[in-house]
C-alpha cells in the first residue's frame, strides 16, 4: 500500500524540521578569520606545533632526498667506468640513513599533530560547552538543544579532519616547492618544460571548482535534513507508534534519504572527475621526461641518474594535487563547521559577574522589586514598573494568567536576565552585585517540569550541593515524602536513573526535586508551578511538608491551583506584566477584584481562564 | 611491537571489556543489545561485505576497473626502463642508430601517456562505483535503521538514551559507508596490484622481485595487529564519547536547572571528568595509529633501499640493465601511495567494524512485541475491554507496577482511575495497545487477548492521549491530521471544536497552516493538550484512554469537552485517568489504585459513601469536586 495509491491527494504529513536545517555559510573555502581563531586554540600547543613543524621540513626533506640518493647510486657508482661497489655501498648506507631520519621525523610529526589536533578539538569542544553554562538565558529559550549538540559533536569532529589534514597539506606543499626548486636545479630545461603542464590546472580549477562546491553543498545539505528527520523519529516514537504512522513516516523518509543517495552520488561524481585529470597530467609529464630526457641522455647532455629522478619527482609531484578533492572537501566542511562553533563562541555574556561580586556566606532573604521593567524581545516588555517586597521568612503567592510574568519574576530573582529598568534587590543589594554562584548557593527553585540527570536518585538529590550527605538526602526525601517510593525502587536510593527518569511517574520526578531543593538548604526557595503534576492527595502531603520546609525561608510561590495558593502570607495578583492587586486572601476576596472574580467562578486557575473573565485586553498567547 | 609493550593481543577483549568500559548504568541498559557476546570484527566486515556484493553491476564494474586500472598502472615501470635502457643502452653499446632509439623514445612516450589516461580513466570508473555502492549501501541501511526504530517497542526506547540512537545512525551509519570504498575495495584494489606486480617482478628478476615485495609480509602482519587493537580503542572510545554526548545534552535539555541551583562549576567538572576520560583513549587510538602507519612507511623503505644495493650491484657485475632497475625502483614508487593510505584502510576497518557492530545491535533486534505467527485483525463486537488479573512490571523480576488488576469497561461506558503518583495508573493506559506486554493474567477485547491479534489493527482500535504530548514541527491541521494524513479539512475542523482549541487556531494569523513547535508558535501545556485530543478524537477508536491527559486544562474546559465526546464517541469504550475528581465522577466505574494493586472500586456515591481513600481525596479538593480544591485547604 503506497503513499500514492492511496489517494490523489497528498498527505497532510512531513517528517523532519520544516525550517531549513542548515544555515550554513558556504564562503570560500578558506575564510582567513576562522582559520586566525583556530590559532588562538593552537596557541597553548605552539612548542609542539614548533616541533611538529620542524618534524614535516625534516620529512619533507628526507623524502626530496631518496631520489638524489638514487641518482648518485647510478651515476656515480653504477655507471662510474664499470662500477664502483665500495661506492655503492656507501651510498645504500646513505639511503639507511635518510629512511631512519625520515621514519623519526614522520613518526614525531604524525604523533604531534595527532595529539595537538585532537586537544585542540577538545579544548574548543570544552570553551562552547563553558561558555553555553554563562550565556544567558534568552539565548538557550531560542536554541534547540539538537542543533547545539550537532555544533559540539558534529562540527567539532569535523574540525578534527582539518587540523590533521592541514599539517598533511603543509607537508604537501612543502614537497611541491622542493620538487619544483631540484628539478629546475637538476636540469633548468627539462624542469621548465615538466612544468608546463602545471598552468592546465588552473583551468581545471575554473571550471570543476563552482560546479563540486554546489554539488557537495547540496549533499552535506541532504544528509542533515535525513538526520533532522532521524532525530524526530527518535524522539517521538512514542507517538508515531500510537497514531500508527510508521507507513506514512517511512515512505516519507524515504523521500528524503532518496534525495540524500542523489545528492551524494553526484558529489561523487565531481570529487572522482579530478582522477583522470591529474592521471593525464602525470602521463604527460612523463611522457616528456622520456622524450626530451632520452633525447639529453642520446645528445650526452643529461645523465641517466638525473632522468630516473626525474621520473620519481614528476611521479610524486600530482600526489598533493591529487588528493586536492578531498582537501578542498574537509577544508570547506572546516571553515563551515568554524563558523557555527565561532557563532556559539561568539554570543554574547549578557551577565557577567562584576569585579568584585558580593558572595555572602548567609543572606536573610529579604527580596524588594523597585519599579522593574523587563522583556524577552526588544520592544515588548512582559513586566511594566512592578513593585513589591517580601520580607525575610515571609511566603509569597504570585497568580495571575498565563503570559502575566509570574515566571519573568522568579528568573528576575535569580538573575537569568537583566532588567530593562529598576532593581531587583535581595538584602538590600542589587542582584547585579553578587556573584551569580551565590545566588545560585542561597536561592533554590523547584520548576513545573522536574527535570532528572543520569545518575542514581541519591546523586539527583545531592546534584550540586556536593556537602550533603546521605542522611541529609534521606531526611529531605521524608520531608518531601519520597523517601517511601525511593525505598520500593530496585536499589533503592542508589537506583540508576536512565533516560532522565522516564521509569519514574512524572508526579515521582517531581518530589526528587523538590527534595533537591530541600537539601540545597537556602534562605529562598522558590516554586515554580511545582505542584501542578502532583495529584491533590499527595500534594496535601505535600503541603505540609511545605509548610515546615518554608519555615524561616522566605517563599515565592507560583501556582496552578488556588488551593495552594490559600496559605500564603500574601499574594501578588499580575495580569499583563502588572501588579494589579496584593493582600491576604481575604482581603483579595473582600476588594472583589479579579482575584475574587476567578474565585467566585469557581475556576481553577488563571490558565486557559475565558477571555472576558481575565478583563480589559486580554490577547492569545503566541 | 604494540606501544605500550604488552603483546598486541593481551588487550583486545570483545567480550570482557564491557565493564571497563561503561558505567553500571550503561552495562545494564545495553544488556540485551550486546548479548551473547560481541560478534567479531571480521565477522561485521564480511556482513558488510555481503550486503556490498548485492549490488552485483556496481561490484562487477568496481572490479573491472580495479583489474584494468592496475595493468595499467604496472605497466608504466616497464615503460620507463624500456626508455632508460633505450637513452643509455645507445651510449654503453652503440648497437642501434640515434633515429632508433629516437623513435624508441617516442614510442614509450605515447605509450605512457595512453597507458596514464587509461589507468585514470578506469581509476575514475573503480572510484566512482566504489563510492556509488556505499552510498546505496548507506542509503539502505538508513532506511532499515528507521523502519527498525519505528518498530522497537517502548521497553527499547526506554533503555537507550535517544542521543545515542541518532549517533547511531548518523556517525556509526558513515562508518560502515566508509569501509566499502576506503576498506574493502582499495584493499582489494592493493591485493590486486600487489600481487600482479609480484607475478611480474618475480618473472623479471625473482631475488630483486622477493627483495622488492619483502616489505609486503610485515606490513600485512603489523596492519592487523594494528586493526584489532584500533577496533577495541575505537569502540571504547566511542562509548566515553557517547557518555561525554550525554552529560552535554543534559545540561543543555535542564539548564534551568543548573541555573536556578548555580550548578555550572559542577556540570563542568562533570565534563571535564568524563572528557579526560574520553582524551585519554583517543591519545591511546592516535598513538596506536600513528606508530603502526610510520613502521608500514620505514619497512616499505627499506625494501627499497635493499633493492638499489642489491640491484646496483648487478648492473655493476652486467647481470642487470640500468632500465631494469629502475623498473623496480619505479614499481615501488607506485606501491607508495596505497602503503600511505594503508593507514586509512586500517583505520577504516577498524572504525567501520565497530560502528558497523553498534548500528547492527539495533538492527538485528526483533521486537520484544511482535505480531503471533497466526495473528489475524481485531474483530471489534461488542466493544468490551477486560483485564483479566493483570500483572506487570517494567524489569523482569522488578516490583511489580501492576498487581492482578482486574476490570470491564463495555462501548460506551467510562472507566475513571485514580491513584498517587507511581501507583500504575499511566501502566495501564500503556498496557492497552501493547506498548509492553502484561506479565500475568490477560487483556482481552470482545474475548480475544490482544497478544492474538494484529498490532496494527490492536493499535488501531486503541488510542491513547498521553500526559505529555509530542507536537511535530509542522502545521497543525498536519499535527491534528497525524493519524490520518488523508482526512478531510472538515474532520479536522470537527476535531478541534471538539477539543476546544478550534477558537484558539482560528485567531491565529495563518490559522491552520501555523507551524507548531521548535520555531513556530510555542503553545501552552493546556493547548498542546487539546491538540492531542483533537487527533486522537478524529480517529474514532473502539477504546479510548486519557492518560491524565487534561491536567493542564481548566475546569470548565475540560467538562465542556467531556460532554462532547460522550456525544461523539458514543461508540467507545473509554478510560479516563486523572486526578482531578471531576473529571471521573461520571465514570461508570472508579478504580482506585495504590502500588498497583485496586484498593477501592465502585461509581463516585458508592465510593463516597464508602468512606475510604477516594471520599478523602474528594474531601480534600473540594465539596462539589468541580473546581480543582477551591475549598481543598479548609480542613
Amino acid at each position: 500500500m503506497s503513499v500514492a495509491a492511496q489517494q490523489t491527494r497528498p498527505p497532510r504529513a512531513v517528517v523532519g524540521s520544516q525550517i531549513s536545517r542548515d544555515e550554513e555559510i558556504f564562503g570560500a573555502a578558506y575564510d582567513r578569520r576562522v582559520a586566525g581563531r583556530f590559532l588562538a586554540y593552537v596557541g597553548p600547543y605552539g612548542r609542539w606545533l614548533a616541533m611538529a613543524l620542524g618534524a614535516v621540513l625534516v620529512f619533507t626533506g628526507a623524502q626530496l632526498l631518496i631520489p638524489l640518493v638514487i641518482r648518485h647510486a647510478i651515476d656515480e657508482a653504477i655507471l662510474a667506468d664499470g662500477g664502483d661497489v665500495a661506492h655503492l655501498q656507501l651510498t645504500a648506507a646513505v639511503f639507511g640513513v635518510v629512511i631512519l631520519v625520515s621514519y623519526a621525523a614522520n613518526y614525531v610529526q604524525d604523533r604531534l599533530v595527532g595529539h595537538i589536533g585532537e586537544r585542540v578539538i577538545f579544548d574548543l569542544r570544552r570553551a562552547m560547552f563553558a561558555h553555553l553554562q554563562d550565556v544567558s538565558l534568552s539565548f538557550m529559550d531560542k536554541t534547540e538543544v539538537g542543533r547545539m549538540m550537532s555544533r559540539l559533536q558534529g562540527d567539532v569532529n569535523s574540525l578534527q579532519e582539518f587540523l590533521e589534514n592541514s599539517v598533511t597539506a603543509f607537508g604537501d606543499l612543502l614537497l611541491l616547492v622542493g620538487i619544483v626548486a631540484i628539478m629546475l636545479t637538476l636540469n633548468l630545461e627539462l624542469g621548465l618544460l615538466t612544468l608546463v603542464l602545471v598552468p592546465t590546472l588552473a583551468l581545471v580549477r575554473i571550471v570543476w571548482l563552482p560546479r563540486a562546491r554546489l554539488a557537495f553543498r547540496r549533499a552535506r545539505e541532504t544528509n542533515s535534513i535525513a538526520n533532522g528527520a532521524l532525530a524526530e523519529a527518535i524522539h517521538a516514537v512514542r507517538t508515531v507508534q500510537g497514531m500508527r504512522r510508521e507507513e506514512v513516516n517511512y515512505l516519507l523518509y524515504g523521500d528524503k534519504a532518496g534525495d540524500n543517495l542523489k545528492a551524494h552520488l553526484s558529489a561523487a561524481r565531481y570529487a572522482q572527475a579530478m582522477v583522470p585529470v591529474v592521471d593525464t597530467l602525470t602521463g604527460a609529464a612523463l611522457a616528456i621526461v622520456v622524450v626530451l630526457g632520452g633525447s639529453l641522455v642520446l645528445g650526452g647532455a643529461l645523465e641517466v641518474g638525473v632522468m630516473v629522478a626525474f621520473v620519481f619527482y614528476v611521479q610524486r609531484f600530482f600526489d598533493p594535487i591529487r588528493s586536492l578533492t578531498i582537501q578542498y572537501s574537509i577544508m570547506q566542511r572546516a571553515m563551515a563547521s568554524g563558523q557555527r562553533i565561532f557563532e556559539v563562541l561568539d554570543v554574547p555574556l549578557a551577565i557577567v559577574d562584576p569585579p568584585d561580586a558580593l558572595s555572602p556566606k548567609r543572606m536573610r532573604g529579604a527580596i524588594d522589586f523597585a519599579d522593574v521593567t523587563f522583556g524577552y524581545a526588544p520592544g515588548r516588555p512582559v513586566l511594566h514598573g512592578v513593585s513589591f517586597s517580601v520580607a525575610p521568612g515571609e511566603t509569597v503567592a504570585l497568580v495571575g494568567p498565563t503570559g502575566s510574568g509570574k515566571t519573568s519574576i522568579t528568573a528576575l530573582m535569580h538573575r537569568f536576565y537583566e532588567v530593562w529598568d529598576g532593581s531587583v534587590s535581595i538584602d538590600g543589594r542589587d542582584v547585579r552585585e553578587y556573584s551569580r554562584a551565590a545566588l545560585g548557593r542561597h536561592i533554590a527553585m523547584v520548576l513545573q517540569d522536574p527535570y532528572l540527570f543520569t545518575g542514581t536518585v541519591l546523586d539527583n538529590i545531592r546534584f550540586s550541593t556536593a556537602t550533603a550527605t546521605r542522611a541529609d538526602i534521606e531526611r529531605a526525601a521524608r520531608a518531601v515524602g519520597a523517601h517511601d517510593f525511593i525505598v520500593r525502587l530496585a536499589d533503592g536510593y542508589d537506583t540508576v536513573l536512565d533516560q532522565q527518569g522516564r521509569n519514574l511517574s512524572l508526579g515521582q520526578r517531581q518530589l526528587l526535586s523538590f527534595a533537591r531543593a530541600l537539601v540545597a538548604d537556602t534562605p529562598i526557595l522558590i516554586l515554580d508551578e511545582a505542584t501542578a503534576n502532583i495529584d491533590s492527595y499527595t500534594e496535601r502531603r505535600i503541603q505540609v511538608a511545605l509548610r515546615r520546609l518554608l519555615e524561616g525561608r522566605t517563599g515565592i510561590v507560583i501556582a496552578h491551583r488556588l488551593a495552594t495558593v490559600r496559605g500564603a502570607d500574601r499574594i501578588v495578583v499580575l495580569n499583563e506584566g502588572r501588579v494589579v492587586e496584593s493582600g491576604s486572601h481575604d482581603s483579595l476576596i473582600a476588594a472583589r477584584g479579579l482575584y475574587a472574580r476567578l474565585y467566585a467562578f469557581n475556576y481553577a486557575s488563571f490558565d486557559d481562564m475565558p477571555d472576558d473573565l481575565v478583563a480589559p485586553s486580554a490577547s492569545p498567547r503566541s | 611491537m604494540s606501544p605500550d609493550g604488552s603483546p598486541p593481543h593481551s588487550r583486545d577483549p570483545d567480550g570482557d571489556s564491557a565493564s571497563e568500559a561503561r558505567p553500571r548504568a550503561y552495562a545494564r541498559a545495553y544488556a540485551g543489545m550486546e548479548g551473547g557476546g560481541a560478534p567479531g570484527d571480521m565477522e561485521i566486515v564480511w556482513r558488510i561485505a555481503r550486503m556490498a556484493l548485492r549490488y552485483r553491476a556496481g561490484v562487477a564494474v568496481a572490479l573491472g576497473a580495479t583489474l584494468a586500472a592496475s595493468a595499467f598502472q604496472l605497466a608504466i615501470p616497464g615503460l620507463v626502463g624500456d626508455a632508460v635502457d633505450g637513452a643509455h643502452g645507445l651510449l654503453a653499446d652503440g648497437a642501434a642508430t640515434p633515429e632508433t632509439a629516437r623513435s624508441a623514445l617516442w614510442h614509450a612516450a605515447v605509450l605512457l601517456l595512453a597507458v596514464s589516461i587509461l589507468r585514470g580513466l578506469f581509476t575514475l570508473a573503480h572510484n566512482y562505483s566504489g563510492e556509488a555502492i556505499g552510498h546505496r549501501l548507506a542509503h539502505d541501511l538508513r532506511l532499515t535503521f528507521y523502519a527498525k526504530l519505528q518498530r522497537l517497542g517502548f521497553s527499547f526506547h526506554d533503555r537507550i538514551h535517544t542521543g545515542e540512537l541518532i549517533t547511531r545512525g548518523m556517525l556509526d551509519l558513515e562508518g560502515v559507508r566508509m569501509i566499502v570504498n576506503q576498506g574493502l575495495l582499495r584493499a582489494v584494489q592493493m591485493a590486486v596490484l600487489v600481487g600482479a606486480g609480484a607475478a611480474l617482478l618475480l618473472s623479471t628478476d625473482p631475488v630483486l622481485g622477493l627483495l622488492s615485495l619483502s616489505f609486503v609480509p610485515y606490513i600485512a602482519w603489523r596492519s592487523t595487529t594494528a586493526r584489532l587493537r584500533l577496533r577495541y580503542l575505537w569502540t571504547l572510545f566511542q562509548d566515553r564519547m557517547a557518555v561525554l554526548g550525554r552529560i552535554m545534552d543534559e545540561n543543555l535539555t535542564g539548564i534551568r536547572v543548573v541555573r536556578a541551583f548555580g550548578a555550572e562549576r559542577f556540570e563542568i567538572d562533570k565534563y571535564d571528568r568524563a572528557a579526560a576520560d574520553a582524551l585519554k583513549l583517543s591519545s591511546r587510538r592516535i598513538n596506536v595509529r600513528v606508530a603502526s602507519t610510520t613502521e608500514m612507511t620505514f619497512a616499505y623503505f627499506v625494501a627499497m633501499g635493499l633493492v638499489l644495493w642489491v640491484g646496483g650491484e648487478r648492473a655493476i657485475a652486467g647481470t642487470m640493465t640500468v632500465g631494469t632497475l629502475t623498473e623496480f625502483l619505479t614499481f615501488i614508487t607506485i606501491l607508495q601511495l596505497p602503503v600511505r593510505s594503508l593507514g586509512l584502510v586500517v583505520n577504516s576497518f577498524a572504525r567501520g567494524s565497530s560502528c558497523g557492530a553498534r548500528l547492527f545491535a539495533v538492527i538485528d533486534l526483533e521486537p520484544a512485541i511482535r505480531d503471533a505467527p497466526d495473528a489475524g485483525a481485531l474483530a471489534v463486537t461488542d466493544g468490551t475491554l477486560r483485564f483479566e488479573n493483570v500483572s506487570f512490571a517494567y524489569d523482569e523480576g522488578g516490583k511489580p507496577a501492576l498487581d492482578r488488576v482486574s476490570f470491564e469497561v463495555r462501548r460506551g461506558r467510562t472507566l475513571g482511575i485514580v491513584g498517587p503518583p507511581g501507583s500504575g495508573k499511566s501502566t495501564i493506559t500503556h498496557l492497552l495497545p501493547r506498548y509492553y506486554d502484561v506479565s500475568g493474567g490477560r487483556i482481552t477485547i470482545d474475548g480475544q487477548d490482544i497478544r492474538a491479534v494484529t498490532l496494527d489493527s490492536l493499535r488501531r482500535a486503541v488510542r491513547v492521549v498521553q500526559q505529555d504530548p509530542f507536537l511535530f514541527t509542522a502545521s497543525i491541521d498536519n499535527n491534528i491530521a497525524y493519524g490520518d494524513p488523508w482526512t478531510e479539512e472538515q474532520t479536522i475542523r470537527d476535531a478541534a471544536g471538539l477539543a476546544r482549541i478550534d477558537g484558539f487556531i482560528d485567531r491565529l494569523a495563518e490559522g491552520y497552516e501555523t507551524l507548531v513547535g521548535e520555531r513556530g508558535v510555542s503553545l501552552s501545556g493546556g493547548q498542546k493538550q487539546r491538540v492531542a485530543i483533537a487527533r486522537t478524537a478524529l480517529l474514532d477508536p473502539a477504546v479510548l484512554v486519557f492518560d491524565d491527559s487534561t491536567a493542564a486544562i481548566d475546569a470548565a474546559t475540560e467538562s465542556q469537552i467531556r460532554e462532547a465526546l460522550a456525544g461523539r464517541a458514543e461508540n467507545a469504550a473509554r478510560i479516563v485517568v486523572s486526578h482531578r475528581l471531576a473529571a471521573i465522577r461520571d465514570a461508570d466505574e472508579i478504580l482506585v489504585l495504590d502500588a498497583g494493586r485496586v484498593i477501592e472500586r465502585g461509581s463516585h456515591e458508592t465510593l463516597i459513601a464508602g468512606g475510604g481513600h477516594y471520599a478523602r481525596i474528594f474531601a480534600l479538593q473540594g465539596r462539589d469536586g468541580i473546581g480543582d480544591g477551591l475549598q481543598g485547604a479548609a480542613e
